[in-house]
């Protein structure tokens, strides 16, 4: 068993952004795209130091889809940069036909995921977009759990030949994965085994998902904590060799219930074994304005509803 | 010296591959492929400098285009065919089950000559601003070109696009747009008209240029004047007056032959005004 103690509280979004300052020392082929929110994006210390590989599109974001998808023709790497709501829904035909169909190796970095974007409102907060990604035929969706293992699986998705969806957030929250740490694009994390139930976790719920998986152990339960942090492809063995142990399994996402996480393993389970499973996700609604905090328990996307849910599927086993 | 003689009897033999191809599988686009026969063989039997039959996805060290009206694909496949990036055999499969030559051309299954999917409007000037961009890095002097339809300028995407090309001063880039006036519900002034679109490009900083689409002379000069301008701080553009369906008299006139087959009868009308110069697929 792993134990994971809070190093400090960084935003994944400035790990995406200094992931790509180092990618842009170590590789001149990789070139970075924004649509008017390189501060928000972090992506001001790869413009300053790379500024002719650079590519401010202004608020434009198909137009910079397309570019992206052109750049790559004469070998370029290109990352874009823009808020998740506008790094999928906004431009979903130009990501489908010049991006995927075309088999195009573009980086779609998208932050200020879900609802901790926060006092932005429903607007801002897209909770659809691990689904419109994951349907893509082709796409990688990586979403990391905190800031280092965000700047891993920058430096991970560049060394990957095809596209990319990488979704990450705004606040700042516990950074505790390991530091220099190396991110293996399609496995699954096993940081806790347990033998009652299985909590698989992705983006900001794995912290959460842990801090459950003590509260359970104080009732008696020893719960299992695996961080998701690839969709797609699926790390399907290690999921379905830690439900043998534990036969029940709890979800837990900052995204609509719809078409993430949950669906997902619950499609590897229909077409394996059919275990009992409980979804902590947000349930066919929109969000609003508030802190990240206050809207995580509103929608009950935090630990103490991963517990609660554990609860019930014991109960039900 | 360009031999014009030589490239019309090339554009006759594409013309005739086109209603070919379209016919056999009663389905395909022939009005815009036909109107844009003359540029896509001035293109590629003489303007472009390329590695053909040679195909490289980057396409360093040379032209490349795109083609965003991606319906247009039997004129695309026609020319790339009979430049020689792929048997001219393989025209047979177009739109069947398991071709290379889908109905909307695509990277996808390989086909060489082919650098990005299109098909949904609106998408390949950013993809050739994207290449433009892309040769500025790897210093290579070679132009992108990209086509567009005149319907297709309804996107917003393409404003998007131009706004971009003007302030970043693209000027490698050739953009030209077949202005056929024409589009699937009817004439584009009815549709939805365009305005001003020289005025409208040049507001943007582009360097606009009209001419005759299917008049190979004067189309060759106007492309020869454009390599001249390349690299002088703007991009260009070529507003190409064409007409839909052209080299087919029951086809022109009409914005009916956009996206419809000709039977057995009309197959026979066309081509026996087309002469065949290299030799039916």
């Amino acid at each position: 068993m792993m134990k994971f103690t809070i190093q400090n509280h960084k935003d994944t979004r400035s790990g995406f952004g200094d992931g790509l300052f180092e990618l842009g020392q170590e590789n001149d082929k990789v070139v970075a795209l924004c649509a008017d929110l390189t501060g928000s994006m972090k992506m001001d210390a790869f413009a300053k130091a790379f500024p002719e590989r650079f590519f401010q599109t202004g608020i434009a974001e198909a137009n910079m889809m397309g570019i992206a998808a052109g750049m790559t023709i004469g070998g370029m790497i290109p990352f874009t940069g823009t808020f998740a709501n506008f790094s999928t829904g906004r431009v979903y035909d130009q990501i489908r036909q010049s991006i995927a169909y075309s088999g195009k190796n573009v980086k779609i970095c998208a932050s200020h995921a879900g609802l901790t974007l926060g006092e932005d409102g429903a607007t801002h907060q897209i909770l659809e977009d691990i689904g419109l990604m994951r349907m893509l035929p082709g796409m990688t969706v990586i979403v990391p759990c905190d800031y280092n293992q965000t700047k891993a699986a920058v430096k991970a998705i560049a060394k990957l030949n095809g596209p990319v969806y990488l979704r990450f957030g705004r606040p700042k929250v516990p950074n505790f994965t390991p530091i220099n740490q190396s991110f293996e694009i399609g496995k699954a994390l096993v940081y806790q085994e347990g033998t009652d139930v299985t909590l698989l976790a992705t983006g900001h719920l794995v912290w959460e998902a842990l801090q459950a998986a003590e509260q359970l152990a104080e009732k008696g339960i020893s719960a299992g904590v695996i961080n998701v942090a690839t969709i797609k492809p699926l790390d399907e063995s290690t999921i379905l060799e830690a439900l043998e142990k534990t036969k029940c399994v709890v979800t837990a996402e900052e995204h609509q219930q719809f078409g993430g996480l949950g669906e997902t393993v619950a499609g590897l389970l229909a077409q394996n074994t059919p275990y009992p499973m409980e979804m902590v996700a947000v349930k066919d609604q929109f969000g609003q304005s508030g802190t990240p905090q206050e809207l995580m328990k509103l929608y009950q996307l935090d630990a103490n509803a991963i517990v609660d849910a554990a609860l019930k599927l014991v109960a039900r086993k | 010296m360009t031999d014009f003689e030589q490239l019309k009897r090339v554009a006759s033999q594409v013309r005739r591959d086109i209603v070919r191809m379209v016919h056999a599988r009663q389905s395909g686009h022939p009005g815009g492929s036909l109107g844009c026969a003359d540029l896509m063989t001035l293109l590629y039997f003489d303007h472009l400098r390329i590695n053909a039959p040679e195909f490289d996805m980057n396409g360093i060290g040379e032209d490349v285009f795109f083609l965003s009206n991606g319906h247009i694909s039997p004129v695309f496949y026609s020319v790339l065919a009979r430049r020689g990036y792929f048997p001219v055999s393989e025209l047979t499969t177009f739109r069947a089950i398991e071709s290379r030559l889908q109905g909307h051309p695509t990277t996808h299954e390989g086909l060489p000559g082919v650098r990005i999917s299109s098909g949904s409007l609106g998408q390949g000037l950013s993809a050739a601003i994207g290449a433009a961009n892309a040769k500025k890095l790897n210093r290579d002097k070679h132009l992108v070109y990209v086509l567009m339809g005149d319907g297709e300028q309804q996107e917003g995407q393409i404003w998007e696009a131009a706004m971009y090309a003007g302030s970043r001063k693209t000027d490698n880039l050739i953009a030209l747009i077949d202005y056929n006036h024409k589009q699937i519900d009817g004439p584009v002034d009815e549709v939805m008209p365009l305005g001003d679109l020289k005025a409208k490009y040049e507001a943007f900083g582009w360097k606009v240029y009209e001419t005759d689409g299917n008049q190979m002379e004067k189309l060759s000069e106007q492309l020869e004047n454009c390599r001249n301008e390349a690299f002088k701080g703007f991009p260009q553009l070529i507003l190409m007056k064409t007409e839909m369906g052209q080299g087919v008299d029951f086809m022109m006139g009409t914005h009916k032959w956009h996206g419809i087959a000709p039977s057995d009868e009309q197959l026979e009308d066309a081509l026996s005004q087309l002469e065949e110069t290299f030799g039916d697929y």
